[in-house]
């Protein structure tokens, strides 16, 4: 009896040391090689970039020209003041933006004003000189003037000299200091646009909404590119310079704006390249028109004559010069009111301008075709440069009511615009950048079967740095560095979003698991859980014997 | 040497050597198709369009400006620093021993070759990334193009070559609409108006390609300019289409007619080789054209009436209506055979070895000459080299030259160069063993029993001329001409293309994986099922029980009331 007994705890050790080592050892042992390896990722810093709390601020430098300040203002000067505007764009993540504005009144009456106009002043920071009323430098009806650089001239008016001490003259002339710093550097709604893909923009005119739209994505570069179309190469022997037009106009341009994107420019003559639509004769005027309503359905059988881009990824901005066949020619662009415009192009929002030219003047009456036309492209370059400030987002909006605004000079485009466009594209990279790495971020939350390679993480956590670095460059004001770093945060965001690995098969379904791993856990699992069960089901019962006894 | 080649104005001159590509006018560019009504009964078409660019990459100027050279490709050019580049897609197999050789010779599939500049530092990367921008400028599959299937020859193409032949590729009209908006007019006006789909893959045969090259610009070729050659050769089989009427013109080859020249092109040219029909016994073409041009094409001196598209006169008159009725005698005269010919095929049964037989036929009666056999072999064929045999007559004929670059599994191919003398009216035969290796079962293509495609061999070669080989000066001549041979037309370059081949890999049953699993898994489960029975199984000593015997007699004992045993 005893040796039954016996026997008995032993068959009973050995299965609680099998259970034991199929615990202790196995389980532990399976779950490490087929573990998915998933690199660490910052989350708690994606989850605070969320949130995406943008301060900017803008250096607003005033200077008062002599007579325009009492000598008993003038003692308490230097003085340095922010001001405070708080916006605030719907939405659920992302909550306000500051900007704080700080007047430092570096105010010398004497110093010379055109010594300081010449003085260089970094990207994103304004010079606002104040004038006396009675001063000649501007016309009567101008109250602000805004130069080519990051300068304004602003005229001080006699309302605001009523405050004895300087912040009462301050806070008098505030409201146009606003005025100007909107102007000049970023102003709400260009703010709100160029955060459009991360807050639904609250339904406001059309107008608004399509001048938003108009303008190409923040990329890191561009591919520009100009296509001569020659749907008639019989009648037509056309020669444009296009080299020589591209370094006269567009690159002092595109140098300037190099700090922005890169950009490449190419050239292309395709021939037998229709419009999509016949235009409509107008036997009145025996000229050719195209409606406003027709233009959305010329460029869809150009375009596919245009080819891709091959080199590279990067947005393409196409600018087409078409020269109507010797057959339906002049040809004119009419708008919604059924008038002829004067430049007789149009431009597609996000695509390009597509220009008519009219080369009805080289026709004689004993003309031989083909005919040899040499392209004006003086002509044709001013609209196309037109179309392409437009459509890389430099805004012209119209200025309030007593603004004078400088004519830009050669490069066709003044400092401060170009300031105003690194702040809209700052902030734009930035949200793209969070929207990618949070969505990433949750993608890879939600799917644990996905690998993170260890690229992977390193491109997410560059991109949490650059994203941070941004966000406090933009706070201190060094716009350029805080437009470099966003553009570096795009980068290493998308490289990880769409990292080829982060697709490869390894995501099984579940119940093809269980089928392959039923052979193998079944057999091994079934006697171990029954002698388990029958161990347990012993206890109990030799439990229940011993209670009697005791009884 | 393959490459030294003296012929000037001929199609089939290997890229790389500038030297001996004059350009003689400075036309951008030119189109032209050649007609050559093929023995078999079957007409052979050929277009070519050339623009040439001038520009060089020296600049360090990033902008770029086209006007007839296609924005896409020079783009591709100078951003990968290409120095050459052919690529060609071909449905159907060139019959040489009917057709005789082709003005551009292709292999069946698609084929990428491609010269980089020296300054390239990473040519395999470059590489990786060209053939997917090509992959989506010609909409065809040659990303699946990799180092696996990638070779770099070391004497066959010229200069630096590397190289890929892919055969799975199944040429369609996806692949023509992009080809034909390269040219400058589309295929709105010049030859181009021709080249319908449906009718060109209707066809026995049908090869695309395009060609990009440096040649000179002047005669000391201190400047080079790009040049862009797009061809298009397509067999058609009018006897079998035409309800057996031996009748062709170009509306019912092509069903279009041309309507235009195209403007943008400096010459425009249709070629009518008449060499067999000198009196018209064959065919008779409808306008009859006044201009004949003769040229030595492939070794072989060749009558062609020329019909000009940019003369209006002629082309207002004559192309509208160029219809080409053809009447062939029961058998019009005995082709020339091809002096170069090639064969392949695999020997062998069952799925562990095989062996790949390499046909060479030297048709000349008298002169031997050397060729150069380039083969790619898969990696998955593990090819034995130390049974390479090349025969001839019946006796080993050694070659002079021999590259061998061994494959490495899943890396790269098999190279194979051999430089072979031929001798006169022989066959010439390379036989080389090789061993299935067995894949991974996610390397197999979706169709495994289909067979694995190995690409063709390559055949380089100067061939001596047929003009040379006239001796018998049956052709007017002035005699001052025919005593000697003249130099440049004394032998001329072919590059053969072999048949693909087909090969069946073992293919394993691809529910395997899933078996091996259950079958391991059973006899884990069985070995740890004893084990475990054995370890926690109670043991008892058990009372042996008594025998029959003595059960009965104490049955018996107990009956009788005496106690049990």
């Amino acid at each position: 009896m005893a040796t039954t007994e016996v026997e008995r705890r032993r068959g009973q050790l050995a299965a609680l040391s099998i259970a034991a080592v199929v615990i202790i050892v196995g389980v532990p042992l399976w779950w490490r090689t087929t573990e998915t390896y998933r690199a660490w990722l910052p989350v708690s810093q994606i989850k605070e970039l969320a949130k995406l709390q943008l301060h900017l601020s803008a250096d607003v430098e005033v200077v008062f020209a002599r007579g325009t300040v009492t000598p008993e203002q003038q003692k308490k000067v230097p003085l340095t003041q922010t001001q405070n505007m708080e916006h605030r764009v719907d939405g659920d993540s992302f909550n306000a933006i500051l900007t704080p504005m700080r007047l430092s009144n570096s105010a010398s009456v004497e110093a010379d004003l055109s010594l300081h106009t010449l003085s260089e002043s970094p990207s994103g920071s304004l010079v606002v000189y104040v004038i006396p009323e009675s001063s000649s430098l501007l016309p009567q009806n101008v109250d602000v003037y805004i130069g080519q650089r990051r300068t304004a001239l602003l005229r001080i008016g006699s309302q605001m000299r009523v405050g004895k001490t300087l912040e009462q003259l301050l806070a008098h002339m505030e409201p146009r200091i606003k005025q100007v710093l909107h102007v000049m550097s970023f102003s709400h709604t260009d703010i709100t646009a160029a955060l459009s893909n991360r807050v639904r923009i609250s339904p406001g005119n059309k107008e608004s909404i399509a001048d938003s739209m108009r303008a190409f994505k923040s990329s890191p570069g561009y591919e520009i590119t100009f296509s001569l179309l020659n749907p008639d190469p019989k009648s037509h022997r056309l020669h444009w310079d296009i080299e020589g037009a591209v370094e006269t106009y567009i690159q002092p341009l595109l140098t300037k704006l190099s700090p922005v994107a890169n950009f490449s420019i190419d050239s292309q003559t395709l021939y037998y390249a229709m419009l999509g639509v016949n235009p409509r004769f107008d036997s009145s005027r025996s000229t050719y028109t195209l409606n406003a309503d027709s233009l959305a359905h010329v460029i869809n059988p150009v375009e596919a004559r245009l080819g891709s881009n091959a080199a590279s990824s990067n947005p393409v901005l196409n600018f087409l010069l078409y020269i109507p066949d010797a057959h339906h020619s002049p040809l004119y662009i009419h708008d919604h009111k059924k008038q002829q415009v004067p430049t007789n192009a149009f431009h597609s929002p996000r695509w390009g301008g597509i220009m008519v030219y009219n080369v009805n003047e080289f026709y004689e009456v004993d003309t031989v075709f083909p005919v040899d036309i040499n392209i004006d492209m003086a002509k044709v370059m001013g609209v196309f440069l037109a179309q392409l400030r437009l459509l890389l987002g430099v805004q012209s909006s119209t200025p309030p009511p007593g603004f004078l605004v400088a004519p830009c000079g050669n490069a066709g485009l003044a400092d401060w615009e170009l300031d105003r466009l690194m702040w809209s594209r700052s902030v734009e990279n930035i949200a793209t950048a969070t929207t990618t790495i949070t969505s990433l971020a949750q993608l890879l939350d939600q799917i644990g079967n996905i690998v993170i390679n260890d690229n992977i993480a390193q491109q997410v956590s560059s991109a949490v740095t650059s994203l941070q670095l941004a966000v406090s460059e933009l706070e201190a004001g060094n716009l350029g560095f805080a437009l470099q770093y966003s553009k570096e945060a795009i980068l290493s965001s998308e490289r990880a979003f769409f990292d080829p690995s982060l697709l490869h098969l390894l995501y099984f379904p579940d119940d093809q698991k269980f089928a392959i791993y039923i052979p193998l856990f079944l057999p091994m699992c079934v006697p171990i859980l029954l002698s388990l069960l029958k161990i347990v089901s012993e206890a109990r019962q030799k439990h229940r014997e011993k209670k009697p006894k005791k009884d | 040497e393959a490459n030294a080649v003296i012929i000037p104005q001929c199609s089939h001159i290997p890229p790389g050597r500038r030297g001996c590509l004059m350009e003689t006018t400075v036309s951008p560019n030119k189109e032209e198709l050649v007609i050559r009504p093929l023995h078999s009964g079957d007409i052979y078409t050929s277009f070519q369009f050339r623009t040439l660019w001038e520009t060089d990459f020296t600049r360090e100027n990033k902008v770029s400006h086209y006007r007839l050279f296609p924005k896409s490709l020079g783009q591709v050019i100078s951003k990968f620093s290409v120095r050459e580049l052919h690529i060609s897609f071909t449905q159907g197999y060139w019959r040489t021993m009917q057709w005789g050789q082709p003005y551009l010779p292709s292999p069946p599939g698609a084929e990428l070759w491609v010269w980089f500049q020296d300054s390239l530092t990473d040519v395999d990367g470059t590489w990786k990334e060209l053939t997917n921008v090509l992959s989506g400028i010609f909409c065809a599959s040659l990303n699946f193009i990799d180092s696996t299937n990638t070779v770099q020859p070391s004497a066959s193409f010229k200069p630096l070559g590397i190289g890929n032949v892919t055969d799975h590729q199944i040429v369609c009209t996806e692949n023509l609409t992009p080809w034909k908006k390269l040219l400058p007019c589309g295929s709105k006006a010049g030859l181009a108006v021709l080249l319908k789909s449906e009718k060109l893959f209707h066809s026995s045969f049908h090869s695309q390609a395009v060609h990009i090259r440096p040649v000179c610009k002047d005669d000391q070729c201190k400047t080079t300019s790009w040049e862009l050659r797009q061809t298009l050769n397509v067999v058609f089989d009018l006897h079998n289409s035409g309800q057996g009427k031996n009748e062709w013109s170009l509306f019912k080859m092509f069903s279009r007619t041309l309507t235009e020249a195209c403007p943008v092109a400096s010459s425009s040219k249709i070629y009518i080789d008449i060499t067999d029909n000198s009196q018209g016994e064959q065919f008779e073409l409808s306008p009859a054209t006044p201009l004949l041009s003769q040229a030595v094409v492939l070794g072989d001196r060749r009558t062609f009436s020329v019909y000009d598209l940019t003369q209006q006169i002629t082309f207002g008159t004559i192309c509208n209506v160029l219809k080409l009725p053809v009447t062939y005698s029961a058998h019009a005269g005995d082709m020339l055979r091809p002096l170069l010919h090639a064969e392949r095929y695999v020997a062998g049964y069952g799925l562990q070895t095989g062996e790949i037989h390499t046909l060479m036929y030297n048709n000349h009666p008298y002169r031997s000459f050397p060729v150069l056999l380039l083969d790619s072999v898969p990696w998955y064929l593990r090819l034995y080299i130390h049974t390479l045999t090349v025969t001839s007559k019946g006796k080993d004929n050694k070659p002079s030259y021999i590259h061998y670059q061994p494959s490495k599994d899943r890396v790269r191919p098999h190279l194979l160069e051999m430089l072979v003398q031929l001798p006169p009216n022989s066959v010439t035969e390379v036989t080389l063993q090789f061993e299935r290796a067995l894949l991974k079962w996610t390397e197999y293509t979706p169709d495994p029993n289909h067979g694995f495609y190995v690409g063709s061999s390559v055949i380089s070669s100067l061939v001596p001329s047929i003009v040379a080989m006239d001796t018998n000066n049956s052709r007017e001549r002035p005699l001052f001409s025919s005593f000697f041979p003249s130099k440049e037309e004394s032998s001329y370059f072919v590059r053969v293309y072999t048949e693909p081949l087909l090969v069946n890999l073992p293919t394993p049953d691809f529910s395997m994986p899933y078996n091996v699993i259950c079958l391991t898994c059973t006899v884990v489960a069985v070995g740890y099922g004893s084990l475990y029975n054995l370890l926690t199984r109670s043991f008892q000593i058990e009372e042996p029980s008594p025998g029959l015997a003595k059960r009965i007699a104490n049955i018996i004992r107990k009956m009788r009331g005496v106690p049990p045993l």
